[in-house]
């Protein structure tokens, strides 16, 4: 029982854990920003979470009932923070088409490698 | 156990993070975006099990459908194939290990899954749903307010009423990323074009 009771903390963080092994471990920049959308749905959970009480229902308020509400101030925030996680990804998307088309790949360490040798050139000429 | 909130909770968080993994191990990207677009609609159904119901239809429409739709457009330019390589990266697995101790054992404190007497139940919702109760179907006896006398969404009317600076400058950071896309995406007019060809023979 009290496994389950703290079952949601446990999982927003191995949520978060899952986005950022990816955002260190793997070079493709698009899965690089996959995984940063992960951690940020770790949060989400995190917040949802708090609002949850027992017995309570959605935050629509009903004439003549008493009703237990959830709390409505963690959905409040975490839709602005949904809206705002797909801003950051189109940017971060359309640089990455950028990147593509600069240097013909989206792997982190191809084009640090092609930066270094263009550095190198540079420095000798 | 006896909550059916909590079991749907817990069944549907253990299949999504098995998507997550499985997003996150694949090669293929447009596998991956595929397996992150039906994590999103888990999630989507997660929401609105835990009664936040505005945040289930927002996370349906941008996290599976939008979020979905710009990463295969993306995709389209970069190339579906990510570059073959190790899996295990110890660096990653240390720091990962590191930092998800620290914030499980900070998660230690924190209220039990649905607690009536969680700080945040007890101290904070109270006041907003009740400053919300008078301005439900209040009738012309009741108290006046902005809203018609009737916004029975406690979402909306906190949203309106308490953040509505955010709310307006939420469509500014919108449009700043539209704007964004569109220079950096734009193809460069002739006359630019003409320059960087001649800087690039100048170097």
């Amino acid at each position: 029982m009290s496994l389950f009771a703290t079952f949601n903390s446990i999982a927003f963080v191995v949520i978060m854990m899952i986005g950022l092994y990816t955002l260190i471990a793997r070079q493709n920049l698009v899965k690089k920003t996959l995984g940063l959308g992960l951690f940020q749905t770790g949060i989400f959970l995190m917040y949802i979470t708090l609002g949850v009480r027992d017995g309570g229902s959605a935050p629509i308020l009903q004439e003549g009932t008493d009703l237990a509400y959830s709390n409505p101030l963690p959905h409040v925030l975490i839709l602005t923070a949904i809206v705002v996680s797909l801003s950051t990804m189109a940017v971060a998307l359309a640089l990455i088409i950028g990147v593509r088309e600069e240097y013909g790949t989206i792997e982190a360490d191809e084009i640090a490698t092609i930066d270094r040798a263009e550095a190198k050139e540079d420095h000798e000429a | 156990m006896s909550d059916p909130v909590l079991l749907i909770n817990v069944i549907l968080l253990m299949i999504a993070v098995g998507a997550a993994i499985a997003a996150m191990w694949t090669r293929d990207l447009l596998g991956a975006v595929m397996l992150m677009g039906i994590y999103s609609l888990l999630l989507a159904v997660e929401w609105a099990n835990l009664f936040a119901m505005d945040v289930s239809y927002t996370e349906a429409a941008v996290g599976a459908g939008a979020a979905t739709i710009l990463l295969l457009t993306a995709l389209t330019r970069t190339g579906t194939r990510e570059k073959a390589g190790p899996n295990f990266h110890p660096t990653a697995l240390l720091t990962v290990i590191v930092t998800g101790a620290m914030l499980i054992y900070g998660t230690a404190d924190m209220p039990r899954f649905g607690d009536p007497q969680a700080p945040a139940t007890v101290n904070v919702a109270p006041e907003y749903i009740a400053q919300n109760v008078g301005k439900v179907d209040a009738g012309e006896d009741g108290p006046e307010n902005d809203f018609g006398d009737h916004v029975p969404n406690a979402v909306t009317a906190v949203l309106a009423s308490y953040r509505g600076y955010d709310t307006m400058f939420e469509t500014a950071v919108i449009f700043t990323a539209g704007v964004c896309v569109i220079l950096i995406l734009r193809p460069l007019s002739p006359s630019a074009r003409r320059e960087t060809a001649q800087s690039q023979e100048g170097a």
